[in-house]
């Protein structure tokens, strides 16, 4: 049962074939049995569950189902819920029980979707292995010394261990698409605005982006369905017709031109990824799309750029927890400034600390031009290089990642070499286009990602040729050597 | 570009952040690193480029004036650390 | 040495809108703590800001009404700081695009001149919340009802050479933002504050001394105390061979002096940047002139209206258009009986004195525009002389103290009926009240008619009195024009 993707539960549950009841208990079960070994999970909320379950199963009984009327999935831990522990894989909400809905909940609350609970992340989702949780790192199912990639490691490594078939995810820098290229499966994350923010905790504001993780394009587009939404309490929000995703899944992908810029191929990028991803394109081309070589000229200005912008905005986004009104505070503080210091000083763990400083620093007096200002320059650079290209291209694909999933602890020491991991993903974020990434090759028993990048709004053309790939090969089938 | 410790220490006061004087040398090394990597951006010929603090260039919405909320005092201070007669506490504040 | 003052004001003004700028929450003054301060004001995780459409309209016409350019692209930054009653950590404000940009107001000074004040800027900011000291054993309570209530900030140019002026300014701008009723210029519940920034240089020197910006000070008054003492405190350490530290101080308004803040102590590196939760703000012409269009008459051009038009002193105009209620009143009350004069010496006399006497604003007082502007009309077509008048007044004065107010112009004829004060002018009947007066008093006749002619006049007196005795409400004017004519028959 836990093998079964959204689309057929969605299904199964139509045609009768088990109750809501029954497929949330059965993950509950799992969740419960194996997630000490992947601690994929901060909180599972199965009395909650077995709940929605209970009414989405008497809702179907009375007639009123729809798609993901008793569907299961999880959240990220990022992602306000009114009444459960929302964390932020933070000790300084270690107790924080939000007491409201992120629009994303309430929007699959409302599609009547069961959540089994709340999946574990990087601190504040700052990180790329997700060894930045304070409540533990996230083990690869693929291989349990690897890392599950980051910050939505939770989400991808659940998904992957068949604990839960769908999770919401957010991607800042590539959150959802490095993890869900460490641990093959499919992540999108969609345009800029296009999923609400309400409630979804904030690390960088204008790069922040609410997207799925699932083990089809099909799923993804399922999800996407549910989260996009126009929502007026967002003021970057925006407010254009939400399609339906599923719709263009089967399009033909002939006569399509696909972009591949030949700054996401240089020499440092391994013979065996560069093969991967060529030979993932070539499936294409057997479809009938046309490959163009393209240039991003300024890419190695993304990483420089974003490294300026996120910190800045984190800096200020994380000012408001200081141990008045909710989450961690330190003992018997002495004075405000005590009370300030230490609990946050003790709240936050060092990754955090280290981009807060960052941020303080590039902004403070004197230093503005040379970083913020510049770094907002480079960043309209960076998005006219993707404006120009989709002048002659349709798509332009990638590697998601440098490398397959990397071992636990090899990069914690030096954080430059983590944020390095994210040289192909970040540059969408700056430039809020959309993005996603399917497995489509493995390479030691380690799945590969493809990256799939759209111009702006056009997630179903993305989605599109997710599904078509899916269709033709059947990497995304593929489940880690030993899962039961 | 190398931060001296001060300057960590300037930096951790700045954001109200209790740094062990232990840590300070791990800081002050990584902070410097991260600022190496993003110096890199000095090399780039911004000239003339529009600074751009949004992805889509939108414009902002505007609310309506009206009262949408209600008091909701007992369930957000639930979750607060310290409260007294409705107020939230903190050590006493001198001005 | 002779010292020059240099001042520039920064005054909050706290807009009328019913919900914060970024949120739903209620701006009512004086809820309980904490019950109108949402999760947007609380800076919970995960919230965001939306910003009001009213705080914009309003920035907009305070711009127009200080002939100031609109920021056609305006954009909300953060400023960084931590403090308890600043919920998120920052405060979105305006600093490089603010909504408002030069403009410039004219105070009038003593002597009868104008002087023009230049604006430097005006931007839209949130309010904080409130600490409170007391009543919590050693521990401050912070309060953020009033966290996320729209303030405009304006800045003046440092152009105020005394604490006079710089009052006379802010006296300006509390009439003009109240005028456009974007403000409801309550100074005692802090919808209006002013920081007062104060320098001495040399006499003749250009560049500018050290200043100190006293912090949070809400009324005219103390606004002129305190620069005055902060102008007196600065001058001994100058003249002493001392320096100027550059700090903020606060004004103690019961030992008349200010002092240093020590939380301010440190220097702050406020790391401002643009807030990435919300866009920028574009505003089309046509949205400005749509703006313009509702501006009112402003306080400078009612009281040139008022001397030009109606012949009112450049001092009784300049009092009475300086409140909009305080003009409105007299306005409504001038034009029912047509005499801008009469009008305008009731309001500043017994109406301003009524106000003054009960502690009260226009507002409240319980006799209306309308009833005053009746009470006028019966003194000039002479049914109530200007005693009978007061009388009318006063009782309606009573009715409202006792609770019973009735504001209807109904009820000063009824009070004039039921208190007897209308006058007896028909000449015919004071005729015959005053033939009787003579027939009864006979040796009072004798007696006037055995004074010198140009003596008579005196002698009249105990008449009047009789007359007026034998019926109340006659006429004085009319009953001197009788006897007369009798008298002079007799004799």
């Amino acid at each position: 049962m836990h093998n079964k993707t959204i689309a057929q539960i969605s299904r199964d549950l139509a045609a009768g074939e088990y109750s809501s009841v029954e497929i949330t208990q059965h993950l509950l079960d799992r969740i419960a049995q194996q997630d000490s070994t992947y601690n994929a999970f901060i909180t599972v909320t199965a009395e909650q569950a077995l709940a929605q379950a209970k009414a989405a199963d008497e809702n179907r009984a009375a007639g009123n189902a729809s798609v993901w009327t008793g569907v299961p999935m999880a959240h990220k831990d990022v992602f306000c819920t009114n009444g459960v522990l929302t964390t932020c894989g933070s000790k300084m909400l270690s107790n924080f029980v939000a007491p409201y809905d992120a629009t994303v909940v309430s929007n699959f609350n409302n599609a009547g979707a069961v959540s089994l609970g709340k999946l574990n992340m990087d601190e504040f989702a700052m990180g790329s292995s997700n060894e930045n949780s304070f409540f533990g790192p996230v083990k690869n199912p693929w291989n349990h010394d690897c890392v599950p990639g980051g910050s939505s490691g939770g989400s991808a490594a659940a998904v992957a261990a068949r604990l839960v078939p769908g999770a919401t995810a957010t991607d800042t820098g590539g959150s959802i698409r490095q993890p869900a290229s460490f641990c093959g499966v499919t992540g999108i994350k969609p345009t800029y605005g296009r999923v609400s923010r309400w409630g979804m905790i904030a690390y960088a504001s204008s790069l922040d982006q609410g997207g799925a993780i699932a083990r089809s394009s099909e799923d993804a587009a399922m999800m996407l369905n549910v989260m996009a939404s126009f929502d007026p309490k967002d003021s970057t929000c925006v407010d254009q017709a939400v399609p339906d995703y599923t719709a263009n899944l089967n399009d033909s992908v002939e006569g399509l031109t696909i972009g591949l810029p030949k700054e996401y191929f240089r020499d440092d990028l391994s013979a065996e990824m560069q093969q991967q991803i060529r030979d993932a394109v070539a499936e294409y081309e057997k479809m009938g799309a046309k490959v163009k070589e393209i240039s991003l000229p300024n890419t190695h200005l993304a990483i420089p750029s974003y490294y300026v912008i996120a910190p800045a905005e984190c800096s200020a986004n994380l000012s408001r927890m200081d141990g008045v009104r909710f989450g961690h505070r330190c003992e018997d503080p002495k004075d405000i400034n005590d009370l300030y210091k230490r609990s946050r000083g003790e709240g936050f763990g060092e990754e955090v600390k280290r981009r807060i400083m960052v941020g303080a620093y590039t902004l403070s007096a004197g230093f503005y031009d040379a970083y913020y200002k510049q770094a907002q320059q480079v960043r309209r650079l960076v998005k006219n290089d993707f404006v120009a290209a989709f002048k002659d291209v349709d798509v332009i694909m990638g590697p998601t990642a440098p490398s397959p999933a990397f071992k636990a602890g090899e990069k914690t020491s030096d954080p430059v070499a983590m944020y390095l991991e994210d040289i192909f993903t970040i540059a969408l974020n700056l430039a809020g286009l959309p993005g996603m990434s399917i497995p489509c090759g493995q390479i030691n028993g380690l799945p590969v990602g493809l990256q799939l990048i759209g111009n702006y709004f056009n997630e179903s053309r993305l989605l599109n040729l997710g599904h078509q790939f899916q269709q033709a090969t059947d990497w995304h089938l593929k489940t880690p050597a030993g899962l039961v | 570009m190398a931060l001296d410790q001060d300057q960590v220490r300037n930096i951790a006061e700045l954001c109200r952040l209790q740094i062990d004087d232990s840590q300070i040398a791990d800081y002050q090394k990584n902070l410097s690193s991260i600022l190496d990597l993003v110096n890199q951006l000095a090399a780039a010929n911004t000239d003339g480029v529009e600074p751009m603090a949004h992805p889509l260039d939108a414009v902002q919405r505007l609310r309506a004036d009206l009262v949408t909320e209600d008091n909701q005092r007992e369930h957000f201070q639930q979750i607060a650390p310290a409260t007294d007669q409705g107020y939230y506490l903190v050590p006493r504040v001198v001005e | 040495m002779e010292w020059e003052v240099v001042i520039g004001l920064e005054i909050h003004a706290q807009l009328a809108t019913k919900s914060k700028i970024f949120s739903g929450a209620s701006t009512q003054y004086g809820a309980d703590a904490n019950t109108q301060a949402c999760a947007v004001d609380l800076g919970l995780p995960g919230v965001l800001p939306v910003f009001n459409e009213e705080a914009l309209r309003m920035a907009v016409k305070f711009g127009l009404a200080i002939d100031a350019e609109i920021g056609k692209k305006s954009v909300f930054d953060r400023k960084n700081y931590f403090y308890p009653d600043l919920p998120k950590g920052y405060q979105t404000t305006q600093l490089h695009h603010p909504i408002v940009g030069i403009g410039h107001i004219d105070i009038e000074l003593d002597n009868g001149e104008t002087k023009r004040i230049n604006v430097t800027r005006a931007h839209l900011e949130e309010d904080a919340g409130k600490s409170v000291h007391e009543g919590f054993e050693g521990m401050s309570g912070i309060d953020l009802n009033r966290a996320g209530t729209p303030l405009i900030e304006i800045v003046s140019e440092p152009e105020m050479r005394s604490a006079k002026e710089a009052a006379a300014y802010f006296r300006k701008m509390h009439s003009i933002v109240t005028y456009l009723g974007i403000c409801d210029g309550d100074l005692s519940q802090g919808s209006m504050r002013c920081d007062c920034n104060v320098s001495l240089r040399p006499k003749g020197q250009q560049e500018f001394g050290t200043r100190t910006e006293i912090k949070n000070v809400n009324s005219f008054r103390n606004v002129e105390r305190a620069i005055e003492a902060e102008i007196a405190r600065q001058m001994d350490i100058l003249e002493d061979g001392g320096r100027i530290l550059q700090e903020t101080r606060l004004y103690d308004a019961d030992k008349n002096e200010t002092r240093g803040m020590r939380s301010k102590e440190v220097a702050n590196d406020y790391r401002y940047f643009p807030c990435p939760d919300l866009l920028p703000i574009l505003i089309e012409d046509n949205y400005i002139e749509a703006v313009r269009e509702t501006l009112p008459e402003l306080p400078d051009a009612k009281r040139h209206r008022f001397v030009k038009d109606h012949g009112l002193s450049a001092t009784d105009a300049a009092v009475l258009a300086a409140d909009r209620e305080l003009a409105h009143y007299f306005e409504t009350a001038a034009k029912l009986v047509n005499d801008y004069k009469l009008a305008a010496n009731w309001v500043q006399g017994d109406v301003s004195a009524t106000l003054n006497r009960l502690e009260i604003s226009i507002g409240q007082l319980p006799v209306s525009a309308e009833q005053l502007g009746r009470i006028l009309l019966l003194i000039k077509d002479s049914t109530l002389n200007n005693g009978g008048a007061k009388e009318v007044f006063n009782a309606l004065v009573a009715l409202g103290e006792a609770g019973k107010a009735d504001s209807s112009v109904e009820k000063v004829d009824a009070l004039v009926d039921s208190m007897g004060l209308k006058q007896v002018s028909d000449t015919g009947a004071i005729e015959a009240i005053v033939a009787e007066v003579l027939a009864n008093n006979p040796k009072l006749v004798e007696g006037y008619l055995a004074t010198p002619v140009e003596k008579r006049g005196k002698a009249m007196g105990p008449f009047i009195g009789l007359t007026r005795k034998a019926a109340a409400g006659v006429n004085p004017q009319v009953v001197m024009e009788v006897l007369k004519q009798k008298l002079e028959e007799l004799g």
